[in-house]
Protein backbone atom coordinates (compact mmCIF):
# COMPACT_ATOMS: atom_id res chain seq x y z
CA UNK A 1 0.00 0.00 0.00
CA UNK A 2 2.81 2.38 -0.80
CA UNK A 3 0.83 4.27 -3.40
CA UNK A 4 -1.86 6.48 -1.98
CA UNK A 5 -5.30 5.83 -3.36
CA UNK A 6 -8.41 7.84 -3.19
CA UNK A 7 -11.15 6.63 -0.92
CA UNK A 8 -13.33 5.36 -3.74
CA UNK A 9 -10.42 3.53 -5.35
CA UNK A 10 -9.69 1.81 -2.09
CA UNK A 11 -13.31 0.73 -1.73
CA UNK A 12 -13.25 -0.76 -5.21
CA UNK A 13 -9.91 -2.46 -4.64
CA UNK A 14 -10.61 -3.87 -1.20
CA UNK A 15 -14.33 -4.49 -1.03
CA UNK A 16 -15.57 -5.10 -4.55
CA UNK A 17 -14.01 -8.59 -4.79
CA UNK A 18 -15.43 -9.51 -1.39
CA UNK A 19 -18.89 -8.40 -2.43
CA UNK A 20 -18.64 -10.40 -5.66
CA UNK A 21 -17.58 -13.50 -3.76
CA UNK A 22 -20.41 -13.11 -1.26
CA UNK A 23 -22.93 -12.67 -4.09
CA UNK A 24 -21.57 -15.81 -5.69
CA UNK A 25 -22.06 -17.65 -2.39
CA UNK A 26 -25.70 -16.57 -2.25
CA UNK A 27 -26.23 -17.62 -5.87
CA UNK A 28 -24.66 -21.02 -5.25
CA UNK A 29 -26.84 -21.34 -2.16
CA UNK A 30 -29.98 -20.69 -4.22
CA UNK A 31 -28.78 -23.18 -6.80
CA UNK A 32 -28.13 -25.78 -4.13
CA UNK A 33 -31.54 -25.19 -2.57
CA UNK A 34 -33.13 -25.73 -5.97
CA UNK A 35 -31.16 -28.88 -6.69
CA UNK A 36 -31.46 -30.47 -3.25
CA UNK A 37 -35.14 -29.70 -2.77
CA UNK A 38 -36.31 -30.65 -6.25
CA UNK A 39 -36.88 -34.31 -5.38
CA UNK A 40 -38.87 -33.50 -2.27
CA UNK A 41 -40.86 -30.80 -4.00
CA UNK A 42 -41.88 -33.15 -6.79
CA UNK A 43 -42.98 -35.76 -4.28
CA UNK A 44 -44.71 -33.59 -1.78
CA UNK A 45 -45.88 -30.34 -3.32
CA UNK A 46 -46.37 -30.78 -7.05
CA UNK A 47 -48.86 -33.01 -8.74
CA UNK A 48 -46.74 -35.31 -10.84
CA UNK A 49 -49.55 -36.66 -12.98
CA UNK A 50 -50.93 -33.29 -13.93
CA UNK A 51 -47.43 -32.17 -14.87
CA UNK A 52 -45.68 -29.00 -13.91
CA UNK A 53 -43.54 -26.37 -15.51
CA UNK A 54 -39.92 -25.73 -14.53
CA UNK A 55 -41.05 -22.40 -13.14
CA UNK A 56 -43.50 -24.05 -10.78
CA UNK A 57 -40.84 -26.50 -9.68
CA UNK A 58 -38.44 -23.65 -8.96
CA UNK A 59 -41.03 -21.77 -6.95
CA UNK A 60 -41.91 -24.89 -4.97
CA UNK A 61 -38.27 -25.59 -4.07
CA UNK A 62 -37.86 -22.07 -2.81
CA UNK A 63 -40.78 -22.15 -0.40
CA UNK A 64 -40.91 -25.63 1.06
CA UNK A 65 -42.19 -26.34 4.53
CA UNK A 66 -39.31 -28.56 5.70
CA UNK A 67 -36.73 -28.25 2.96
CA UNK A 68 -33.54 -30.28 2.80
CA UNK A 69 -31.89 -26.94 2.29
CA UNK A 70 -33.79 -23.75 2.99
CA UNK A 71 -33.32 -20.90 0.53
CA UNK A 72 -31.56 -17.78 1.82
CA UNK A 73 -34.74 -15.72 1.94
CA UNK A 74 -36.45 -18.39 4.04
CA UNK A 75 -33.63 -18.29 6.57
CA UNK A 76 -33.71 -14.51 6.54
CA UNK A 77 -37.46 -14.53 7.14
CA UNK A 78 -37.18 -17.01 10.02
CA UNK A 79 -34.32 -15.00 11.47
CA UNK A 80 -36.25 -11.74 11.26
CA UNK A 81 -39.38 -13.32 12.66
CA UNK A 82 -37.59 -14.72 15.69
CA UNK A 83 -36.10 -11.33 16.44
CA UNK A 84 -39.26 -9.29 16.08
CA UNK A 85 -42.23 -11.47 16.89
CA UNK A 86 -41.12 -12.82 20.23
CA UNK A 87 -40.01 -11.00 23.38
CA UNK A 88 -36.30 -11.08 24.11
CA UNK A 89 -36.73 -13.43 27.09
CA UNK A 90 -38.62 -16.02 25.06
CA UNK A 91 -36.76 -19.17 24.02
CA UNK A 92 -38.09 -18.64 20.53
CA UNK A 93 -36.09 -15.47 20.17
CA UNK A 94 -32.54 -15.99 18.96
CA UNK A 95 -31.28 -13.02 20.98
CA UNK A 96 -32.13 -14.98 24.12
CA UNK A 97 -29.88 -17.83 23.02
CA UNK A 98 -27.14 -15.43 21.98
CA UNK A 99 -27.13 -13.91 25.46
CA UNK A 100 -26.91 -17.33 27.11
CA UNK A 101 -24.07 -18.54 24.88
CA UNK A 102 -22.34 -15.17 24.83
CA UNK A 103 -22.25 -15.06 28.63
CA UNK A 104 -20.50 -18.37 29.03
CA UNK A 105 -18.16 -17.57 26.13
CA UNK A 106 -17.11 -14.23 27.57
CA UNK A 107 -16.72 -15.54 31.12
CA UNK A 108 -14.64 -18.45 29.82
CA UNK A 109 -12.63 -16.11 27.61
CA UNK A 110 -11.76 -13.82 30.51
CA UNK A 111 -10.81 -16.74 32.77
CA UNK A 112 -8.86 -18.46 29.98
CA UNK A 113 -6.94 -15.29 29.13
CA UNK A 114 -6.07 -14.74 32.79
CA UNK A 115 -4.92 -18.34 33.16
CA UNK A 116 -2.93 -18.13 29.94
CA UNK A 117 -1.19 -14.92 30.99
CA UNK A 118 -0.34 -16.35 34.41
CA UNK A 119 1.02 -19.59 32.98
CA UNK A 120 3.08 -17.82 30.34
CA UNK A 121 4.70 -15.50 32.89
CA UNK A 122 5.51 -18.48 35.12
CA UNK A 123 6.88 -20.49 32.22
CA UNK A 124 9.08 -17.68 30.99
CA UNK A 125 10.59 -17.21 34.44
CA UNK A 126 11.02 -20.84 35.42
CA UNK A 127 13.19 -23.21 33.52
CA UNK A 128 11.62 -26.13 35.34
CA UNK A 129 8.09 -25.24 34.29
CA UNK A 130 9.28 -24.51 30.77
CA UNK A 131 10.70 -27.98 30.42
CA UNK A 132 8.14 -29.92 32.44
CA UNK A 133 4.84 -28.13 31.86
CA UNK A 134 4.98 -26.57 28.39
CA UNK A 135 5.17 -29.90 26.51
CA UNK A 136 2.05 -31.05 28.35
CA UNK A 137 0.21 -27.84 27.51
CA UNK A 138 1.02 -28.43 23.86
CA UNK A 139 0.02 -32.08 24.14
CA UNK A 140 -3.25 -31.11 25.82
CA UNK A 141 -4.35 -29.54 22.57
CA UNK A 142 -3.85 -32.67 20.53
CA UNK A 143 -6.46 -34.13 22.86
CA UNK A 144 -9.85 -33.36 21.41
CA UNK A 145 -10.72 -31.08 24.28
CA UNK A 146 -14.39 -31.08 23.45
CA UNK A 147 -14.49 -34.79 24.15
CA UNK A 148 -13.97 -33.91 27.79
CA UNK A 149 -16.94 -31.55 27.80
CA UNK A 150 -19.54 -34.10 28.92
CA UNK A 151 -17.33 -35.27 31.77
CA UNK A 152 -16.56 -31.80 32.98
CA UNK A 153 -20.26 -31.07 32.97
CA UNK A 154 -21.06 -34.20 34.97
CA UNK A 155 -18.25 -33.52 37.44
CA UNK A 156 -19.10 -29.88 37.98
CA UNK A 157 -22.80 -30.69 38.07
CA UNK A 158 -22.31 -33.14 40.92
CA UNK A 159 -20.26 -30.55 42.78
CA UNK A 160 -23.26 -28.28 42.62
CA UNK A 161 -22.21 -26.08 39.75
CA UNK A 162 -24.67 -25.65 36.94
CA UNK A 163 -25.75 -23.02 34.49
CA UNK A 164 -23.05 -20.75 33.11
CA UNK A 165 -20.04 -21.92 35.16
CA UNK A 166 -19.44 -25.39 33.66
CA UNK A 167 -19.84 -24.10 30.12
CA UNK A 168 -17.51 -21.21 30.85
CA UNK A 169 -15.02 -23.72 32.20
CA UNK A 170 -14.92 -25.53 28.87
CA UNK A 171 -14.66 -22.25 26.98
CA UNK A 172 -11.77 -21.40 29.31
CA UNK A 173 -9.97 -24.66 28.52
CA UNK A 174 -10.11 -23.80 24.82
CA UNK A 175 -9.09 -20.16 25.32
CA UNK A 176 -6.05 -20.53 27.53
CA UNK A 177 -3.92 -22.50 25.11
CA UNK A 178 -3.45 -19.98 22.29
CA UNK A 179 -2.86 -17.24 24.85
CA UNK A 180 -0.23 -19.26 26.74
CA UNK A 181 1.72 -20.31 23.67
CA UNK A 182 1.65 -16.89 22.01
CA UNK A 183 2.58 -15.10 25.23
CA UNK A 184 5.51 -17.42 25.92
CA UNK A 185 6.76 -16.56 22.45
CA UNK A 186 5.94 -12.87 22.89
CA UNK A 187 7.53 -12.51 26.32
CA UNK A 188 10.70 -14.01 24.87
CA UNK A 189 10.65 -11.76 21.82
CA UNK A 190 12.73 -8.85 23.23
CA UNK A 191 16.20 -9.04 21.85
CA UNK A 192 19.13 -9.96 24.01
CA UNK A 193 20.55 -6.46 23.85
CA UNK A 194 17.33 -5.10 25.31
CA UNK A 195 17.18 -7.52 28.20
CA UNK A 196 20.82 -6.82 28.91
CA UNK A 197 20.13 -3.13 29.01
CA UNK A 198 17.42 -3.71 31.61
CA UNK A 199 20.00 -5.70 33.49
CA UNK A 200 22.52 -2.83 33.45
CA UNK A 201 19.79 -0.53 34.74
CA UNK A 202 19.53 -2.95 37.67
CA UNK A 203 15.86 -3.44 36.82
CA UNK A 204 14.05 -6.04 38.87
CA UNK A 205 12.32 -8.99 37.25
CA UNK A 206 9.02 -7.22 37.73
CA UNK A 207 10.26 -4.06 36.08
CA UNK A 208 11.66 -5.81 33.07
CA UNK A 209 8.48 -7.85 32.80
CA UNK A 210 6.24 -4.81 33.03
CA UNK A 211 8.32 -2.32 31.04
CA UNK A 212 9.96 -4.51 28.43
CA UNK A 213 8.49 -8.00 28.05
CA UNK A 214 4.77 -7.25 28.26
CA UNK A 215 4.80 -4.38 25.74
CA UNK A 216 6.91 -6.50 23.40
CA UNK A 217 4.40 -9.35 23.71
CA UNK A 218 1.33 -7.30 22.79
CA UNK A 219 1.52 -7.97 19.03
CA UNK A 220 1.62 -11.68 19.85
CA UNK A 221 -1.20 -11.47 22.37
CA UNK A 222 -3.97 -10.04 20.22
CA UNK A 223 -4.00 -12.55 17.37
CA UNK A 224 -4.07 -15.23 20.07
CA UNK A 225 -7.02 -13.52 21.72
CA UNK A 226 -8.91 -13.53 18.41
CA UNK A 227 -8.29 -17.25 18.01
CA UNK A 228 -9.12 -17.80 21.67
CA UNK A 229 -12.48 -16.07 21.63
CA UNK A 230 -13.54 -18.00 18.53
CA UNK A 231 -12.44 -21.27 20.13
CA UNK A 232 -14.25 -20.30 23.32
CA UNK A 233 -17.47 -19.85 21.38
CA UNK A 234 -17.15 -23.33 19.91
CA UNK A 235 -16.50 -24.68 23.41
CA UNK A 236 -19.51 -22.92 24.89
CA UNK A 237 -21.78 -24.17 22.11
CA UNK A 238 -20.57 -27.75 22.32
CA UNK A 239 -20.89 -27.68 26.10
CA UNK A 240 -24.60 -27.04 25.62
CA UNK A 241 -25.08 -30.26 23.69
CA UNK A 242 -24.74 -33.11 26.20
CA UNK A 243 -26.51 -31.50 29.14
CA UNK A 244 -29.82 -31.31 27.42
CA UNK A 245 -29.67 -27.58 28.04
CA UNK A 246 -32.72 -25.68 26.91
CA UNK A 247 -30.99 -22.40 26.20
CA UNK A 248 -28.08 -21.35 24.04
CA UNK A 249 -27.22 -21.58 20.38
CA UNK A 250 -25.87 -25.11 20.71
CA UNK A 251 -29.07 -26.27 22.38
CA UNK A 252 -31.06 -24.52 19.67
CA UNK A 253 -29.13 -26.46 17.02
CA UNK A 254 -29.81 -29.72 18.85
CA UNK A 255 -33.55 -29.14 19.27
CA UNK A 256 -33.73 -28.09 15.63
CA UNK A 257 -32.08 -31.35 14.63
CA UNK A 258 -34.41 -33.40 16.89
CA UNK A 259 -37.54 -31.94 15.38
CA UNK A 260 -36.25 -31.66 11.82
CA UNK A 261 -36.71 -27.91 11.80
CA UNK A 262 -34.22 -27.19 9.04
CA UNK A 263 -34.85 -23.49 8.81
CA UNK A 264 -34.40 -23.14 12.56
CA UNK A 265 -31.03 -24.91 12.38
CA UNK A 266 -29.88 -22.63 9.62
CA UNK A 267 -30.91 -19.43 11.34
CA UNK A 268 -29.21 -20.62 14.54
CA UNK A 269 -26.10 -21.30 12.45
CA UNK A 270 -26.25 -17.84 10.90
CA UNK A 271 -26.69 -16.37 14.36
CA UNK A 272 -23.69 -18.26 15.76
CA UNK A 273 -21.62 -17.07 12.80
CA UNK A 274 -22.66 -13.49 13.50
CA UNK A 275 -21.84 -13.92 17.20
CA UNK A 276 -18.41 -15.31 16.33
CA UNK A 277 -17.71 -12.45 13.96
CA UNK A 278 -18.92 -9.89 16.50
CA UNK A 279 -16.71 -11.31 19.26
CA UNK A 280 -13.57 -11.39 17.11
CA UNK A 281 -14.51 -7.95 15.78
CA UNK A 282 -14.60 -6.56 19.31
CA UNK A 283 -11.18 -8.07 20.08
CA UNK A 284 -9.80 -6.65 16.84
CA UNK A 285 -11.22 -3.23 17.73
CA UNK A 286 -9.56 -3.30 21.17
CA UNK A 287 -6.34 -4.38 19.51
CA UNK A 288 -6.40 -1.41 17.17
CA UNK A 289 -7.11 0.99 20.02
CA UNK A 290 -4.34 -0.39 22.22
CA UNK A 291 -1.72 -0.54 19.50
CA UNK A 292 -2.60 2.94 18.31
CA UNK A 293 -2.45 4.43 21.80
CA UNK A 294 1.02 2.91 22.05
CA UNK A 295 1.97 4.68 18.83
CA UNK A 296 2.22 1.42 16.97
CA UNK A 297 0.69 0.37 13.69
CA UNK B 1 -5.22 -47.04 52.23
CA UNK B 2 -8.83 -47.95 51.66
CA UNK B 3 -11.51 -46.34 53.76
CA UNK B 4 -12.14 -42.69 54.35
CA UNK B 5 -9.94 -42.41 57.45
CA UNK B 6 -6.41 -41.48 56.55
CA UNK B 7 -3.59 -42.18 59.00
CA UNK B 8 -1.95 -39.26 60.76
CA UNK B 9 1.19 -39.48 58.72
CA UNK B 10 -0.68 -39.28 55.41
CA UNK B 11 -0.59 -35.54 54.79
CA UNK B 12 2.97 -35.00 56.01
CA UNK B 13 3.92 -37.95 53.79
CA UNK B 14 2.19 -36.39 50.82
CA UNK B 15 3.97 -33.08 51.38
CA UNK B 16 7.28 -34.94 51.57
CA UNK B 17 6.50 -36.82 48.37
CA UNK B 18 5.50 -33.55 46.65
CA UNK B 19 8.84 -32.05 47.66
CA UNK B 20 10.68 -35.08 46.28
CA UNK B 21 8.65 -34.82 43.06
CA UNK B 22 9.29 -31.10 42.69
CA UNK B 23 12.99 -31.48 43.40
CA UNK B 24 13.45 -34.36 40.96
CA UNK B 25 11.73 -32.46 38.15
CA UNK B 26 13.76 -29.36 39.03
CA UNK B 27 17.04 -31.26 38.88
CA UNK B 28 16.06 -32.98 35.66
CA UNK B 29 15.14 -29.65 34.06
CA UNK B 30 18.52 -28.13 34.87
CA UNK B 31 20.36 -30.88 33.01
CA UNK B 32 21.77 -29.49 29.79
CA UNK B 33 21.26 -31.82 26.92
CA UNK B 34 19.53 -32.79 23.73
CA UNK B 35 15.85 -32.87 23.04
CA UNK B 36 15.61 -36.30 24.64
CA UNK B 37 16.47 -34.88 28.05
CA UNK B 38 13.68 -32.34 27.58
CA UNK B 39 11.24 -35.08 26.70
CA UNK B 40 12.36 -37.13 29.69
CA UNK B 41 11.72 -34.13 31.96
CA UNK B 42 8.20 -33.73 30.63
CA UNK B 43 7.64 -37.47 30.96
CA UNK B 44 8.84 -37.45 34.57
CA UNK B 45 6.45 -34.61 35.35
CA UNK B 46 3.62 -36.59 33.75
CA UNK B 47 4.44 -39.71 35.76
CA UNK B 48 4.36 -37.73 39.01
CA UNK B 49 1.01 -36.18 38.10
CA UNK B 50 -0.53 -39.59 37.40
CA UNK B 51 0.95 -40.99 40.62
CA UNK B 52 -0.51 -38.17 42.73
CA UNK B 53 -3.84 -38.56 40.93
CA UNK B 54 -3.90 -42.26 41.82
CA UNK B 55 -2.90 -41.77 45.46
CA UNK B 56 -5.25 -38.86 46.14
CA UNK B 57 -8.25 -40.42 44.44
CA UNK B 58 -7.80 -43.63 46.43
CA UNK B 59 -6.94 -42.04 49.75
CA UNK B 60 -9.74 -39.52 49.68
CA UNK B 61 -12.28 -41.99 48.31
CA UNK B 62 -13.27 -39.72 45.45
CA UNK B 63 -16.38 -41.21 43.86
CA UNK B 64 -15.46 -42.76 40.55
CA UNK B 65 -18.16 -40.75 38.83
CA UNK B 66 -16.20 -37.64 39.65
CA UNK B 67 -12.73 -38.84 38.83
CA UNK B 68 -11.77 -42.48 38.37
CA UNK B 69 -8.27 -43.51 39.37
CA UNK B 70 -5.77 -43.98 36.52
CA UNK B 71 -5.55 -47.71 37.32
CA UNK B 72 -9.32 -48.05 36.81
CA UNK B 73 -9.07 -46.24 33.48
CA UNK B 74 -6.26 -48.51 32.33
CA UNK B 75 -8.25 -51.51 33.49
CA UNK B 76 -11.28 -50.38 31.52
CA UNK B 77 -9.05 -49.83 28.48
CA UNK B 78 -8.05 -53.48 28.77
CA UNK B 79 -11.56 -54.79 29.46
CA UNK B 80 -13.20 -52.94 26.61
CA UNK B 81 -10.35 -53.10 24.12
CA UNK B 82 -12.41 -54.64 21.27
CA UNK B 83 -15.19 -52.10 21.77
CA UNK B 84 -12.78 -49.18 21.80
CA UNK B 85 -10.96 -50.58 18.78
CA UNK B 86 -14.29 -50.58 16.93
CA UNK B 87 -14.87 -46.98 17.97
CA UNK B 88 -11.39 -46.06 16.82
CA UNK B 89 -11.91 -47.63 13.40
CA UNK B 90 -15.31 -45.97 13.05
CA UNK B 91 -14.26 -42.47 14.06
CA UNK B 92 -10.59 -42.17 13.22
CA UNK B 93 -10.17 -44.77 10.50
CA UNK B 94 -13.12 -43.57 8.46
CA UNK B 95 -14.46 -40.12 9.31
CA UNK B 96 -11.29 -38.37 10.47
CA UNK B 97 -8.79 -39.78 7.99
CA UNK B 98 -10.98 -39.45 4.92
CA UNK B 99 -12.38 -36.07 5.93
CA UNK B 100 -8.96 -34.70 6.82
CA UNK B 101 -7.37 -35.88 3.57
CA UNK B 102 -10.24 -34.54 1.47
CA UNK B 103 -10.48 -31.21 3.30
CA UNK B 104 -6.74 -30.56 3.25
CA UNK B 105 -6.41 -31.71 -0.35
CA UNK B 106 -9.28 -29.53 -1.54
CA UNK B 107 -7.99 -26.53 0.41
CA UNK B 108 -4.53 -26.96 -1.10
CA UNK B 109 -5.77 -27.37 -4.68
CA UNK B 110 -8.13 -24.39 -4.46
CA UNK B 111 -5.35 -22.27 -2.98
CA UNK B 112 -2.97 -23.14 -5.83
CA UNK B 113 -5.76 -22.52 -8.34
CA UNK B 114 -6.69 -19.06 -7.07
CA UNK B 115 -3.09 -18.08 -6.43
CA UNK B 116 -2.93 -16.80 -9.99
CA UNK B 117 -6.13 -14.79 -9.74
CA UNK B 118 -5.59 -11.65 -7.67
CA UNK B 119 -9.26 -10.73 -7.90
CA UNK B 120 -10.41 -14.00 -6.37
CA UNK B 121 -7.68 -13.80 -3.77
CA UNK B 122 -8.76 -10.36 -2.66
CA UNK B 123 -12.34 -11.52 -2.53
CA UNK B 124 -11.99 -15.03 -1.16
CA UNK B 125 -9.22 -14.57 1.39
CA UNK B 126 -11.13 -12.20 3.71
CA UNK B 127 -14.20 -14.43 3.49
CA UNK B 128 -12.13 -17.56 4.15
CA UNK B 129 -10.37 -16.05 7.15
CA UNK B 130 -13.71 -14.91 8.55
CA UNK B 131 -14.78 -18.55 8.70
CA UNK B 132 -12.22 -19.10 11.46
CA UNK B 133 -14.53 -17.12 13.74
CA UNK B 134 -17.55 -19.23 12.82
CA UNK B 135 -18.29 -22.34 14.87
CA UNK B 136 -18.31 -24.71 11.90
CA UNK B 137 -19.03 -27.79 14.04
CA UNK B 138 -22.55 -26.38 14.12
CA UNK B 139 -23.19 -27.79 10.66
CA UNK B 140 -23.16 -31.29 12.17
CA UNK B 141 -26.98 -31.61 12.39
CA UNK B 142 -27.29 -30.56 8.75
CA UNK B 143 -24.61 -33.02 7.71
CA UNK B 144 -26.49 -35.78 9.52
CA UNK B 145 -29.65 -34.77 7.69
CA UNK B 146 -27.94 -34.89 4.29
CA UNK B 147 -25.50 -37.76 4.59
CA UNK B 148 -27.15 -39.97 7.18
CA UNK B 149 -25.97 -41.29 10.53
CA UNK B 150 -22.96 -43.21 9.24
CA UNK B 151 -19.43 -41.91 8.89
CA UNK B 152 -19.90 -39.87 5.68
CA UNK B 153 -21.80 -37.18 7.58
CA UNK B 154 -18.91 -36.91 10.07
CA UNK B 155 -16.38 -36.80 7.25
CA UNK B 156 -18.39 -33.99 5.64
CA UNK B 157 -18.15 -31.89 8.81
CA UNK B 158 -14.41 -32.61 8.94
CA UNK B 159 -13.97 -31.60 5.29
CA UNK B 160 -15.68 -28.29 5.92
CA UNK B 161 -13.69 -27.60 9.10
CA UNK B 162 -10.29 -28.43 7.60
CA UNK B 163 -10.80 -26.81 4.20
CA UNK B 164 -10.55 -23.16 5.20
CA UNK B 165 -7.46 -23.30 7.44
CA UNK B 166 -5.64 -25.17 4.67
CA UNK B 167 -6.76 -22.65 2.04
CA UNK B 168 -5.68 -19.63 4.08
CA UNK B 169 -2.34 -21.16 5.11
CA UNK B 170 -1.42 -22.37 1.64
CA UNK B 171 -2.19 -18.97 0.13
CA UNK B 172 -0.09 -17.26 2.79
CA UNK B 173 2.68 -19.80 2.22
CA UNK B 174 2.71 -19.26 -1.52
CA UNK B 175 3.35 -15.57 -0.82
CA UNK B 176 6.26 -16.48 1.43
CA UNK B 177 8.91 -16.84 -1.28
CA UNK B 178 11.01 -13.68 -1.30
CA UNK B 179 10.87 -11.13 -4.07
CA UNK B 180 14.52 -11.67 -4.84
CA UNK B 181 14.08 -15.40 -5.40
CA UNK B 182 11.01 -14.86 -7.56
CA UNK B 183 12.85 -12.37 -9.73
CA UNK B 184 15.70 -14.80 -10.04
CA UNK B 185 13.28 -17.45 -11.32
CA UNK B 186 11.85 -14.86 -13.69
CA UNK B 187 15.29 -14.00 -15.02
CA UNK B 188 15.86 -17.72 -15.63
CA UNK B 189 12.71 -17.55 -17.78
CA UNK B 190 11.21 -20.25 -15.56
CA UNK B 191 7.63 -21.15 -16.38
CA UNK B 192 4.86 -20.76 -13.82
CA UNK B 193 4.64 -24.49 -12.96
CA UNK B 194 8.41 -24.67 -12.60
CA UNK B 195 8.51 -21.66 -10.28
CA UNK B 196 5.68 -23.19 -8.33
CA UNK B 197 7.40 -26.56 -7.95
CA UNK B 198 10.98 -25.40 -7.45
CA UNK B 199 10.51 -22.29 -5.38
CA UNK B 200 7.09 -21.43 -4.10
CA UNK B 201 5.76 -24.78 -2.88
CA UNK B 202 8.95 -25.55 -0.94
CA UNK B 203 8.78 -22.08 0.58
CA UNK B 204 5.16 -22.74 1.50
CA UNK B 205 5.91 -26.05 3.23
CA UNK B 206 6.13 -24.71 6.81
CA UNK B 207 2.75 -23.02 6.38
CA UNK B 208 1.22 -26.14 4.87
CA UNK B 209 2.53 -28.33 7.67
CA UNK B 210 1.24 -25.81 10.19
CA UNK B 211 -2.24 -26.19 8.72
CA UNK B 212 -1.93 -29.98 8.54
CA UNK B 213 -1.11 -30.10 12.25
CA UNK B 214 -3.90 -27.75 13.29
CA UNK B 215 -6.31 -29.64 11.06
CA UNK B 216 -5.41 -32.99 12.60
CA UNK B 217 -6.80 -31.79 15.93
CA UNK B 218 -9.74 -29.99 14.32
CA UNK B 219 -10.67 -33.12 12.39
CA UNK B 220 -10.73 -35.22 15.55
CA UNK B 221 -12.84 -32.63 17.38
CA UNK B 222 -15.20 -32.27 14.43
CA UNK B 223 -15.81 -35.99 14.08
CA UNK B 224 -16.35 -36.53 17.81
CA UNK B 225 -18.71 -33.59 18.19
CA UNK B 226 -20.61 -34.56 15.06
CA UNK B 227 -21.31 -37.93 16.69
CA UNK B 228 -23.16 -36.14 19.50
CA UNK B 229 -25.79 -35.22 16.89
CA UNK B 230 -26.68 -38.76 16.06
CA UNK B 231 -24.45 -41.65 15.12
CA UNK B 232 -24.37 -45.39 14.54
CA UNK B 233 -23.71 -47.57 17.58
CA UNK B 234 -19.97 -47.10 17.59
CA UNK B 235 -17.52 -44.24 17.47
CA UNK B 236 -15.55 -42.36 20.10
CA UNK B 237 -18.07 -39.52 20.34
CA UNK B 238 -20.94 -41.98 20.62
CA UNK B 239 -19.08 -43.92 23.34
CA UNK B 240 -18.32 -40.78 25.32
CA UNK B 241 -21.85 -39.43 25.23
CA UNK B 242 -23.64 -42.72 25.96
CA UNK B 243 -21.27 -43.94 28.67
CA UNK B 244 -21.27 -40.50 30.33
CA UNK B 245 -25.06 -40.72 30.45
CA UNK B 246 -24.72 -44.15 32.13
CA UNK B 247 -22.12 -42.78 34.56
CA UNK B 248 -19.59 -45.37 33.41
CA UNK B 249 -16.74 -42.93 33.82
CA UNK B 250 -13.76 -45.28 33.53
CA UNK B 251 -14.86 -46.23 30.02
CA UNK B 252 -15.50 -42.57 29.12
CA UNK B 253 -11.98 -41.75 30.21
CA UNK B 254 -10.76 -44.76 28.29
CA UNK B 255 -12.32 -43.37 25.12
CA UNK B 256 -10.71 -40.02 25.86
CA UNK B 257 -7.33 -41.67 26.32
CA UNK B 258 -7.76 -43.31 22.91
CA UNK B 259 -8.61 -39.94 21.36
CA UNK B 260 -5.74 -38.21 23.12
CA UNK B 261 -3.18 -40.80 22.10
CA UNK B 262 -4.48 -40.67 18.53
CA UNK B 263 -4.17 -36.89 18.44
CA UNK B 264 -0.68 -36.92 19.91
CA UNK B 265 0.56 -39.67 17.60
CA UNK B 266 -0.87 -37.88 14.55
CA UNK B 267 0.81 -34.67 15.66
CA UNK B 268 4.14 -36.39 16.26
CA UNK B 269 3.98 -38.13 12.86
CA UNK B 270 3.35 -34.81 11.12
CA UNK B 271 6.22 -33.17 13.00
CA UNK B 272 8.53 -36.01 11.98
CA UNK B 273 7.37 -35.67 8.37
CA UNK B 274 7.93 -31.94 8.51
CA UNK B 275 11.47 -32.44 9.76
CA UNK B 276 12.20 -34.58 6.74
CA UNK B 277 10.41 -32.40 4.19
CA UNK B 278 11.31 -28.92 5.40
CA UNK B 279 14.64 -29.64 7.07
CA UNK B 280 16.16 -26.47 5.69
CA UNK B 281 13.70 -24.08 7.28
CA UNK B 282 14.92 -22.03 10.29
CA UNK B 283 11.89 -22.98 12.39
CA UNK B 284 12.79 -26.65 11.99
CA UNK B 285 16.54 -26.28 12.22
CA UNK B 286 16.43 -24.43 15.53
CA UNK B 287 13.86 -26.73 17.05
Amino acid sequence: MATTKTFSQRIVHDYFPVVVVLLAVVLVWYGAAWGLNAQGAIERVLDEEAGYTQMELFEATMNMERPLMPAPHQVAADFYESLTEWPVDSPRNLIYHVIVTGQSTLLGFVMGTALGLLLSVLIVHSRTLDKALLPWIVASQTVPVLAIAPIVLVVLGSLGFSGTAPKAFIAMYLCFFPVTVAMVQGLRSPQKIETEMMHTYAASRWQSLWLLRLPAALPFLFPALRVGVAAGLVGAMVAELPTGAQAGLGARLLTGSYYGQTTQIWSALVMSALLGLALTGIVAGVERLVLRSRGGV
Amino acid sequence: MTGSVTPVWFWPGMVLLALVAGYSVYRMASVQGSRWVGMATAALFGVWVVLFWEILVRALDVPRVLLPAPSLIIGSLGDHAPKLWGDFVQTVGKAVLIGWAMGCGAGFLVAVAIDRMPFLQRGLLPVASLTSAIPLVGVAPIAVMWFGFEWPSKAAVVVLMTFFPMLVSTLAGLQAAGKLERELMYSYAASYPRTLLALRLPAALPFIFGALKVNATLALIGAIVAEFFGSPTSGLGFRISTEAARMNMPLVWGAIVVAAVTGSVAYALLVALERRAAFWHPSVREG
